[in-house]
């Protein structure tokens, strides 16, 4: 079982990196960055491999190219269920990428504590493998907990300025909406355990549960709430723009490149295939809620002077297309949400970055103080212009794909909504192309001179360059892989619910 | 001979004491009274498991009964006694003569929680309940330098006298009503449950419940906690904390089984009530403590506050199973989390002679400073949050899973607002630890404290990650109690 092996390498790569510490402050980011490869190496034959095992979801086969499941805990029916479908497989390929991004952007930052750094990102990819693998709900909760933890660390100790708030915000929101969830997932377990007979935690067999549209609706605002905490929409996303600025760079890559997506996964896995009913019912304004984060988050992201709070605002803004795309009920917009995951996550690591490596040289976030950087490092401002591009929705490249094909779904379930989240791609432009003209445009007072670009940053920036292209001009690979997954969860959903629209508008 | 064998561990512990009194008055010497004390509570956990394999569960003259339940405490409290004479030792070789009778009082403060975890009579119930309290004033005023312990000493003694005299008396109410003081005898029906007889059983029950509730500090009766707790040494506080507090919670499980007090609703609304308020209050007060003894204390008034709504939970036919067994799993993991939070405290206080090291600021860098003992004291307070990977997130998850199961939906609420509460203290600790300046730098970690709490940091890991066997076994023994 693959993803089993990557987990435990990540887990022991990440112990020896912090007893390597012991010999040199060098050799713990080597071992990240080694541990990091052979996992993706290791990932690599999974692509080439067939969907193999077919299993029953609600009526619906599923596919799945792995699956395993062994006795965990049986007073309470819990096991050990992994699995990976297309949809998992990108998310974890996402997640070792960024990851292998992160390491390459704390490379030098880092020079305190390096061993246990290491640790702690190590730590938290296979905490997140683990939440995009498991299909038992309460194993699902365990690494959704879980990964917390090292990430809690990762902004306390190596974090800026007002790192105890934020860690301590970061924790307490994510930690309160998963109890919540836990809650609605063990009242989902034991009603369910009355009704049928069985306790189990099993996702197979809790979807097509029967548990009556008014507890429904409760159970699944536990779920959901728990996500969109994650996400995150209005009105929770206090939590996101603190974490992400104190973060340290490698921490804000991983945050928002995949954090922020373990929420949409979780409303694509869970939320809407446990309770398609209950979902419909609140489509409306969850759509809403997702078209409010795209304006709210952009206004917000332009009033900005921080850098790092600016593209952390614009995150706000860019998850919003993805639960107006969830919340759509319909195939484009569900596959414009999981495009728009994937290229969010590569532009934004990408843009972190560039705010880390802004912040290394001159050392300030604020924009103010900036101004002209690109006559003293003209490599960079090339290459931020190009993320920025991406980030506003440039067609060519991946977002586009994403918040059009967003649009394009949902503006088939509801006008209105889809014609204000629309807007976002305006707003979207406006405040990115005000970053850059702040930046890198103008002339520097100071007459700094700075080093350009390196070939480490370029080693972590081209791929994403590559990736984002290759997303924007040729994305069916991408859609090949998740689409058996995601015909499997629609046809969950709109067995199970009439009014739903079907595969084009 | 035979019908006093299932009380061989007793036996086997008084023994002990016995040795230990006889050493101490030839001669006084530290590691010897710690080596009785560790020998003779290995025999008696090794006693224990015996009976459990051997022997079937009875009734020693009416007053005890020898079951899984009482005999899986008894074997619990053997087990943290021995963990806190571990910890005891290095912490007592620093501060003066005449420390050996510290072991003393512990064998004899354990001796009267294991009476308490079997006894199913008032008059058994009574006894343990004062061998457990007096030798506890004697622990708490223990240290001789200071004020703090004495103040503390008092405090708990007089407030404990007070909640004893609450105890009999609600036992004489009992007795004038049924005429008896056998657990048993009440549950055959031996109390009337209509016109001036319930007055008086509804009576009673009200005052042990306050007087139990003084023991465990369930808010409003929870005053004396943080004042005693930071008085007393950290070895002793540690053990309030766990032993005294859990073996009075089996008794009153077994008490109120017994009368089957969940019959009674207004004494339900009063439990509701101190369940909800001991959560929100504990948590609350925590928040601001410069003192990791005291937060430890609040943090514990809310702990139980969570234990408590398993315990309201059973009242729930359907719910009982899960939730006698939610109450047992919850306190195994909250024994192991607290002493290892006090056994860090302990470790850290082994050097500073007067006062226990106790205040927030010492623990500053810790992580750098010692990273293990950091690392312990880190996974306790995340046990205690109810984070996975540790003992307390299973915890946690049963006490929300009985609640689920009896539809205790306001307990619930406020079960998930104080965890969210809780969080907030317990990471302010991890934080200072993480901080980057050490505030000590003369911080030493002796053999037998650093490696009791790898093996208390073990178990706890263990039973997050892997609870299935432990589930399984703690299933079995609440079937025969429902």
């Amino acid at each position: 079982m693959t993803v089993i092996e990557v987990m435990l390498l990540l887990f022991v790569g990440g112990v020896l990196a912090w007893l390597s510490q012991r010999w040199h402050s060098h050799w713990p980011k080597w071992i990240a960055l080694i541990t990091c490869v052979l996992s993706s190496v290791l990932m690599l034959p999974l692509y080439y491999q067939e969907s193999t095992t077919v299993l029953d979801l609600a009526g619906a086969p599923s596919y799945w190219i792995e699956y395993v499941q062994y006795s965990w805990i049986p007073r309470f029916g819990i096991s050990l269920i992994f699995a990976l479908d297309g949809l998992s497989l990108m998310m974890v390929s996402l997640t070792l990428f960024l990851g292998f991004v992160a390491i390459l952007s704390s490379w030098t930052e880092i020079s305190e504590r390096p061993g246990f750094f290491q640790f702690n990102l190590l730590w938290t990819l296979a905490g997140v493998i683990g939440v995009f693998s498991s299909l038992d709900l309460f194993l699902f909760f365990f690494f959704w907990e879980v990964m917390l933890i090292p990430m809690y660390f990762l902004i306390a100790i190596w974090g800026h300025e007002q790192r105890a708030y934020a860690a301590m915000k970061f924790f307490i929101f994510t930690q309160f909406s998963g109890l919540l969830m836990l809650v609605a997932i063990l009242t989902l377990v034991l009603v369910n355990a009355d009704q049928s007979g069985q306790l189990t935690f099993n996702y197979f067999e809790l979807v097509g549960h029967n548990l009556g549209s008014g507890l429904s609706l409760l159970v699944m605002l536990g779920f959901f709430i728990a996500f969109v905490v994650k996400l995150p929409a209005f009105p929770f996303h206090p939590w996101l723009p603190d974490a992400h600025t104190q973060a340290p760079t490698a921490a804000s890559v991983l945050l928002a490149g995949i954090l922020l997506k373990t929420g949409a996964y979780g409303l694509i896995r869970f939320t809407v295939p446990l309770f398609p009913e209950a979902s419909a019912t609140i489509a409306e304004v969850a759509m809403a809620l997702g078209a409010i984060s795209i304006i709210y988050g952009a206004i917000l992201a332009f009033a900005q002077t921080d850098f790092k709070r600016l593209v952390a605002y614009s995150s706000v803004s860019h998850m919003g297309f993805v639960l107006v795309g969830v919340y759509a009920f319909n195939a484009i917009a569900m596959k414009g949400a999981v495009m728009q995951m994937v290229a969010h996550g590569f532009s934004t690591a990408a843009l972190f970055m560039m705010a880390g490596a802004i912040q290394h040289r001159i050392h300030t976030r604020d924009m103010t103080l900036m101004g002209g950087l690109w006559q003293a490092m003209p490599k960079m401002g090339a290459v931020a212009l190009f993320f920025i591009v991406a980030s506003l929705g440039m067609p060519g490249l991946g977002n586009f794909v994403g918040e059009f094909l967003v649009l394009l779904g949902a503006f088939a379930s509801n006008v209105t909504i889809t014609a204000i989240a629309a807007i976002g791609l305006i707003t979207g432009a406006i405040y990115s192309l005000i970053a850059m003209q702040r930046v890198f445009q103008g002339s520097d007072s100071n007459k700094r001179t700075l080093s350009d670009l390196d070939s480490r940053e370029f080693t972590a920036l081209i791929p994403l360059i590559l990736g984002l292209i290759w997303l924007g001009v040729y994305p069916q690979p991408v859609f090949d892989l998740v689409d058996p997954a995601l015909a499997t969860l629609h046809q969950v959903v709109t067995g199970a619910t009439s009014q739903l629209i079907g595969n084009m508008p | 001979m035979t019908t006093f064998l299932p009380l061989l561990p007793l036996m086997i512990l008084t023994g002990a004491i016995l040795v230990l009194m006889m050493a101490i008055a030839f001669m006084r010497n530290l590691a010897l009274s710690c080596g009785i004390s560790v020998i003779g509570l290995l025999l008696t956990l090794i006693s224990i498991i015996w009976v459990n394999l051997n022997l079937e569960p009875s009734y020693v003259t009416p007053l005890l009964r020898v079951d899984d339940f009482g005999l899986l405490f008894s074997g619990i409290m053997a087990v943290t006694a021995l963990f806190i004479c571990l910890l005891a030792y290095s912490y007592h070789q620093n501060r003066g003569e005449h420390q050996d009778e510290f072991f003393l009082l512990l064998l004899l403060a354990t001796l009267g929680a294991m009476v308490l975890t079997i006894s199913v009579h008032f008059a058994s119930f009574v006894l343990g309940l004062e061998l457990l309290g007096i030798s506890i004033y004697a622990l708490i005023s223990y240290p001789t330098k200071g004020v703090f312990s004495l103040e503390a000493a008092l405090k708990y003694l007089i407030l404990s006298g007070i909640s004893s005299a609450f105890i009999l008396f609600g036992a004489g109410l009992l007795y004038a009503v049924s005429g008896t003081l056998s657990f048993a005898d009440f549950a055959a029906g031996g109390i009337p449950n209509t016109g001036t007889g319930q007055v008086f059983v509804l009576a009673g029950s009200a005052m042990m419940l306050a007087g139990i509730g003084f023991k465990l500090s369930l808010v409003p009766f929870h005053m004396w906690t943080p004042d005693v707790y930071e008085g007393a040494p950290a070895p002793v506080a540690g053990f309030l904390a766990t032993i005294s507090k859990g073996s009075v919670f089996v008794a009153l499980m077994r008490f109120f089984l017994a009368v089957d007090g969940y019959q009674y609703d207004s004494i339900m609304t009063g439990l509701y009530w101190i369940a909800g308020l001991s959560m929100l209050l504990g948590n609350i007060l925590a928040l601001l403590q410069s003192s990791i003894k005291r937060l430890l204390a609040y943090s514990s008034i809310a702990q139980f506050g969570y234990l408590m709504v398993a315990f309201i939970a059973i009242s729930e036919l359907a719910g009982k199973h899960l939730a006698i067994e939610a109450a047992v799993f919850f306190l195994i993991a909250y024994f192991i989390t607290t002493i290892g939070a006090f056994g860090v405290v302990t470790i850290m206080s082994d050097k500073s002679e007067d006062h226990d090291l106790d205040s927030l600021d010492a623990y500053e860098g810790l992580f750098w400073q010692r990273p293990l003992l950091a690392a312990f004291m880190s996974i306790m307070l995340l046990s205690l949050a109810g984070i996975p990977l540790t003992a307390g997130f299973i915890g946690k998850f049963y006490i929300l899973a009985s609640g689920v199961e009896s539809q205790l939906w306001p307990l619930l609420v406020i079960v998930v607002i104080g965890s969210g509460i809780g969080l907030f203290y317990y990471l302010r600790v991890i934080y200072a630890m993480t901080k980057k300046a050490a505030a000590n730098t003369d911080i030493e970690v002796s053999a037998a404290g650093g490696w009791t709490m790898a093996v208390v940091t073990l178990v706890l890991l263990v039973l997050g990650v892997y609870p299935g066997p432990v589930i399984e076994w703690v299933s079995n023994m609440a079937l025969q109690l429902v």
